[in-house]
C-alpha cells in the first residue's frame, strides 16, 4: 500500500482512470498496447463488435471541440458494444452557467459508466475522476496544455508496430511543443517505455526549457533535431492557440522547421513520419512528406480505435 | 459416439495416450466426412492439440485458433488477463464443417463464448466438439461430440494441459485460483 496513490490506479495498482501517461509504469503502458493488439483485428470480422462493454454507457463530454477524437472514441465504444452518448457541452449546460461537477452529478444520475472528457482547462479530468463514484471511470481525451494520453498511447502503438521496440530508438518531436499536450504525453510514454533518445525540436519561443527535466533533449535546429532519428512526430501548429507574437508567420515556420522530402534525408532512410492530425499542409509538413511512403499518419488513426478500445475495456474491468 | 465413459481418477490421465486415442477417432471422422474437416483449437490447450492433429491427420492448410476472451461472461470480474492468444481462422468460415478441439470440458462457459466468437466471423455449416477429458459439472447445456476420458474433480482443482519443450503433453492438477 502506497501512502500517496496515483489517482489513476486502485489499491491493487490497476488502471481505473486514464488521465495522463505521466506516472504510469512500463507494465501498465505495455499492457494497454498488448491489449490493443487484440482489438486491431476486430474491424476484420464480419461482426465488427465485441460484447465487453455491453450494457455500459459511455458519455463523451467534449468541452472543447474535436470531431476526430470524439469520433474515434465513439467508434471504439460502439465496437465494444457500449451505448454512447455524445454531449456537445460547449453548446449546452456549461454555457448556461452550470458548474463542471454539477454537470457530472447530473450525468452520473443518468447511470454513466465511463466519462470521456476533453476540456480546455488542464486538470479538469482529474477533478472529475476524484468526484465520481468508485464504479465510474474517466478517460482524458485532452486537457488544456497538460495531457492527451490516448494520443500518446496510439503513437506508442504505431512506433512499436513499425519499429518493434523502444530500446534503440531515436524519436524527434517537432514543432509547437509549448502548446502541445500530445508532446508532453509522448515524452512521458517514450521515456517510460525505455526510449533512450527523445528530442524536442522547434524555435525557442515554442519549445519550453523544462523539457530537459522530462528526459528530452531540446534542439532549436531542425537538422540537429532529426539527424539519424527513427521516428519524426510532427506537431500541428496550433493556430487557434497562438496568442501573442510567438512566430512571425506560419510560412516563416515552414521555412525553418517544415518537414520536406529534402530535410527528411537527415533522418534514417527507414524513418517513419507521424502526425496527430489534422495536418496543416505547407506549415509543419509538406504534402510530399504527408502523402509519401514514410508517413504512417493514417495507420495512427486506425490504431487509435484499437488503443481506445483497450483503454476503455481495461478501466471498465477494475473498480476503485 | 456418445457411449458413456467410465470415470477415471485424474492422476491416471495420461495426455499422450489420450491424444493417440483422439487421433484414431478423428481419423475415422475425417474419413467419413462429406466436406473437409476444419479443426479449430480453443486457446490455449486446445491449440496444441489442433495443430498436432492437423499434422498427424495430414489435413491441408493449418488449424484455426479461437479465443474466448472477447465473449467471456466473467469479464467484469476477471478483466482481460487472458487476452494473449487471438482468434485466427485461416479458412472460409461460412459453410465450413468445424471441429472445435479442447483439452478439458468443464462448465461449458468457454464453449458458449467460443461459439459466439466463431459466429462473429461467419456462419459455419456445422460445429462439433472434441475434448480429451470431460470433467462433468456442466453449468450450461453443452456436450462434447467426442470425449476420450471422463474424470470427476472437485471444483477446487484445476485440470490443465501443459506442453514440454519437446512437445510432450501432460495433465497437471492445480488449486483453482481465487
Amino acid at each position: 500500500m502506497r501512502i500517496q496513490r496515483n489517482p489513476q490506479l486502485n489499491a491493487n495498482g490497476e488502471l481505473i482512470h486514464l488521465l495522463s501517461t505521466e506516472g504510469l509504469s512500463k507494465d501498465v503502458l505495455t499492457n494497454i498496447l498488448d491489449t490493443a493488439t487484440n482489438f486491431v483485428s476486430v474491424s476484420d470480422r464480419e461482426v465488427k463488435k465485441v460484447p465487453l462493454l455491453r450494457g455500459k454507457s459511455v458519455f463523451n463530454l467534449f468541452f472543447e471541440n474535436s470531431t476526430r477524437t470524439r469520433t474515434t472514441f465513439d467508434i471504439a465504444a460502439t465496437r465494444l458494444s457500449a451505448d454512447v452518448i455524445n454531449l456537445d457541452i460547449a453548446r449546452s449546460s456549461a454555457s448556461k452557467g452550470e458548474s463542471l461537477l454539477d454537470t457530472i452529478d447530473n450525468l452520473s444520475a443518468m447511470a454513466a459508466d465511463i466519462f470521456v472528457v476533453r476540456h480546455n482547462e488542464s486538470g479538469a479530468p482529474y477533478l472529475i475522476a476524484q468526484h465520481v463514484a468508485p464504479h465510474v471511470h474517466v478517460v482524458n481525451a485532452g486537457d488544456g496544455r497538460h495531457a492527451h494520453p490516448t494520443q500518446a498511447l496510439l503513437d506508442m502503438y504505431t512506433i512499436r508496430h513499425f519499429k518493434g521496440d523502444f530500446s534503440n530508438l531515436s524519436v524527434a518531436i517537432v514543432g509547437d511543443v509549448l502548446h502541445s499536450r500530445v508532446a508532453r504525453s509522448n515524452i512521458h510514454a517514450l521515456t517510460t517505455l525505455g526510449c533512450p533518445d527523445v528530442r524536442v525540436v522547434g524555435p525557442k519561443t515554442l519549445v519550453p526549457g523544462d523539457m530537459a527535466q522530462m528526459g528530452a533533449r531540446v534542439c532549436n535546429d531542425l537538422r540537429e533535431g532529426i539527424s539519424g532519428v527513427d521516428v519524426v512526430i510532427a506537431l500541428r501548429l496550433q493556430n487557434e492557440r497562438m496568442s501573442g507574437a510567438l512566430l512571425p508567420s506560419a510560412q516563416e515556420f515552414f521555412k525553418s522547421y517544415g518537414l520536406t522530402p529534402e530535410r527528411m534525408q537527415w533522418a534514417k532512410p527507414d524513418a517513419i513520419v507521424m502526425h496527430p492530425g489534422p495536418i496543416n499542409r505547407g506549415v509543419e509538413i509538406a504534402s510530399a512528406v504527408a502523402d509519401g511512403p514514410q508517413a504512417v499518419i493514417l495507420s495512427q488513426v486506425t490504431f487509435g480505435i484499437a488503443v481506445r478500445m483497450a483503454v476503455m475495456s481495461i478501466v471498465a474491468s477494475h473498480d476503485a | 459416439m456418445n457411449t458413456p465413459l467410465k470415470a477415471r481418477p485424474a492422476s491416471e490421465l495420461n495426455a499422450e495416450s489420450l491424444y493417440q486415442e483422439l487421433l484414431q477417432q478423428m481419423r475415422v471422422i475425417v474419413a467419413k466426412a462429406d466436406s473437409p474437416v476444419r479443426l479449430v483449437g480453443i486457446a490455449s490447450g486446445g491449440v496444441w492439440l489442433a495443430h498436432r492433429l492437423q499434422a498427424d491427420l495430414g489435413l491441408e492448410g493449418s488449424a484455426g485458433v479461437v479465443s474466448s476472451s472477447m465473449h467471456r461472461d466473467d469479464f467484469s470480474t476477471r478483466g482481460l488477463s487472458s487476452m494473449s492468444v487471438q482468434t485466427q481462422l485461416p479458412f472460409e468460415i461460412n459453410g465450413a464443417n468445424v471441429w472445435l478441439i479442447d483439452d478439458v470440458l468443464y462448465t461449458g462457459r468457454t464453449i458458449r463464448a467460443v461459439l459466439n466468437e466463431l459466429f462473429d466471423y461467419g456462419r459455419p455449416a456445422a460445429v462439433k466438439l472434441a475434448v480429451l477429458v470431460d470433467r462433468g459439472q456442466r453449468e450450461l447445456p453443452v456436450e462434447a461430440n467426442l470425449a476420450i476420458a471422463r474424470s470427476d474433480l472437485p471444483a477446487t482443482q484445476l485440470l490443465e494441459l501443459s506442453r514440454t519443450e519437446d512437445g510432450q503433453l501432460t495433465f497437471g492438477i492445480e488449486a483453482t485460483p481465487e
